[in-house]
């Protein structure tokens, strides 16, 4: 079996996701990587959108900005923001890939601040950007992350962007477009997905080399498990040749 | 949908949204296509005052009016309120010239995949800047709001969050389908400065590449500066009217800024300076060395040129310019 780090495997997981024909908007790094190797081994019309303005890009390389020349370069479209924003809204846009400081059992992510007082944060982040409206708009929400029990936390200091909300039908109830949310937490340690009713984070495998006990261990509430748990399958050759020769040659993603 | 409910953000909404008042502004701007070639200093000290509301164009590190910035700094303006749309080298140079208290956020303090601006940072856990929560997408309808001369527009981001809380938009319902919709104040700024490939004498511009929210920015700002790579023949205009992203009646001032977005990208001109604005972030750490750093590049320079001439001047450039067309340069 090949060898391979967490990141590679959590971006080979998030690429098989992304199938032939869909849209994605991606940030830089992790994300866009996801989506150039998806390109490259299966959806090769996987198109893929970038918040500033960008879609479908024949990408020379990493951009370093979701503006950056490298977001248009040989695109089929250079538009905007709230164009980008608007097939969002409109329903064409399948998948989207998150971050964040925090993520609590129903997938809503803080990606704000840390303490109590919005006013005077204990900690600051950069605050939603994009990622509430792509959260709101988007079909399927995506979030590929390194697990631990901080991380992954009872109750989150600031919801940035919404997942289930308080679970049940609460998303919907506040107004949130019908059927979308959060749809894979790709993790080092394991898949999630989450319960058709409650809402709650629910695990779908668990990754070579980590146990179910690792899994629960490493967060901060308590998880679901799929009646039919699986192994994640792990990174294929061929998937890793591409990921290190064509997707990501100089490892700035990869090697971190 | 059961519960009803319509809530409303918690913080200050810090411009004004009222269409009638803006169209009594509107009604008074110029209309005359009239030369308005002018330059950088000029365009700061008559369009901008303390306690303004400024946004700037493009997007962050991408197509920026890098002189106007500096020289807001340089002239010391106080008390701005800043949309925090997309920003970040460009909130940089206005966190260090201490030229901002109110912030409208959507994206702050960050450089992307570059990492945390330190300074920028420690200025807002400070919490001397009043701070009211936004989305990009929110940023991006507030000004198309204002640009259709509107006071809000509906859109269905942010409801159910702690982004909508510390908002100041406010839950509204759908008249045709009872839908409940998020209502976003419209944003008109008092000024914005925005970099474009080229234009006229009277401001009638090109943009080529993403646009991120700048064609709408020009319509709802109530002071605009174009700055340029290059000044154009208004015959050029008039041959492509279609390709016209920024006509003149939204223009007040227009300055020719070659290499103007330095040190950020200018698409299809030259890429982003990384080694400068990795060096921003390293020496944003230790505040007495920022200090002294932001006053050799900024404050005690002159102008822009005499700032791009201490960072390796037209070499650089050239360098940033293979660099931006993929040429491999020995």
């Amino acid at each position: 079996m090949a060898e391979y780090n967490p990141i590679e495997l959590m971006i080979c997981v998030a690429a098989r996701n992304l199938e032939d024909g869909a849209t994605v908007v991606v940030g830089t790094g992790a994300p866009c990587a996801a989506a150039m190797l998806a390109q490259k081994m299966h959806s090769p019309n996987l198109c893929i959108m970038f918040e500033a303005g960008g879609v479908a890009p024949i990408l020379p390389s990493m951009p370093i900005s979701v503006g950056d020349s490298r977001t248009f370069h040989r695109a089929i479209l250079a538009s905007s923001m709230p164009d980008i924003m608007e097939t969002c809204q409109r329903g064409m846009v399948d998948y989207t890939f998150l971050g964040g400081a925090q993520i609590d059992m129903y997938g809503n992510i803080n990606s704000t601040m840390i303490g109590d007082n919005h006013a005077k944060p204990k900690v600051r982040f950069p605050g939603s950007g994009g990622a509430n409206d792509l959260a709101s708009l988007c079909w399927r929400t995506m979030m590929m992350t390194v697990q631990d029990a901080k991380r992954f936390t009872e109750k989150i200091d600031f919801i940035t962007s919404p997942g289930y909300l308080r679970g049940g039908n609460s998303r919907y109830e506040a107004g949130l477009p019908k059927g979308t949310g959060p749809y894979r937490i790709i993790t080092n340690m394991a898949i999630m997905g989450f319960d058709d009713e409650t809402k709650r984070m629910k695990v779908l495998s668990v990754n070579p080399g980590y146990s179910r006990k690792d899994v629960q261990d490493n967060c901060g509430f308590e998880l679901l498990w799929a009646d039919k748990l699986t192994d994640t399958e792990p990174p294929q050759d061929d998937e890793l040749r591409v990921l290190r020769e064509e997707v990501d040659p100089h490892r700035y993603i990869i090697g971190r | 949908m059961d519960s009803m409910e319509l809530k409303q953000g918690v913080n200050e909404l810090f411009s004004d949204p009222d269409a009638d008042r803006a169209r009594e502004f509107f009604r008074q701007k110029s209309r005359a296509m009239v030369n308005k070639v002018t330059t950088v200093s000029e365009a700061v000290r008559t369009l901008l005052n303390d306690g303004d509301y400024i946004a700037i164009g493009g997007f962050g590190a991408n197509r920026i009016p890098t002189a106007i910035l500096h020289e807001i700094a340089r002239q010391r303006k106080k008390n701005l309120a800043f949309a925090g749309h997309t920003s970040t080298h460009d909130m940089q140079i206005l966190v260090g010239g201490d030229c901002i208290d109110r912030l409208d956020i959507a994206y702050i303090i960050g450089l992307e995949a570059r990492g945390l601006s330190p300074n920028a940072r420690r200025a807002v856990e400070s919490g001397k800047i009043k701070l009211t929560e936004w989305t990009n997408a929110t940023m991006s309808w507030r000004i198309k709001a204002a640009a259709m001369g509107l006071s809000f527009l509906p859109a269905r981001n942010m409801m159910g969050t702690d982004t909508f809380t510390y908002s100041a938009s406010k839950e509204i319902t759908c008249p045709f389908t009872g839908q409940k919709y998020v209502a976003h104040p419209a944003l008109y700024p008092d000024f914005a400065a925005i970099h474009v490939h080229e234009c006229d004498i009277y401001g009638n511009a090109h943009v080529y590449g993403a646009s991120v929210s700048d064609q709408d920015l020009a319509k709802a700002s109530k002071r605009v500066v174009i700055t340029t790579e290059r000044i154009i023949p208004t015959e050029q205009i008039r041959q492509a009217p279609h390709a016209t992203f920024i006509p003149f009646w939204c223009v007040d001032a227009v300055v020719e800024v070659p290499f103007g977005s330095y040190p950020g990208n200018m698409p299809y001109e030259y890429f982003s300076d990384e080694e400068h604005l990795r060096e921003w972030l390293r020496i944003e750490k230790d505040p007495e060395e920022f200090k002294k750093f932001f006053k050799r590049q900024i404050l005690d320079t002159k102008d822009f040129y005499e700032y791009l001439e201490l960072n390796g001047g037209i070499e650089k450039i050239l360098k940033l310019r293979a660099i931006e067309h993929l040429i491999e340069k020995k």
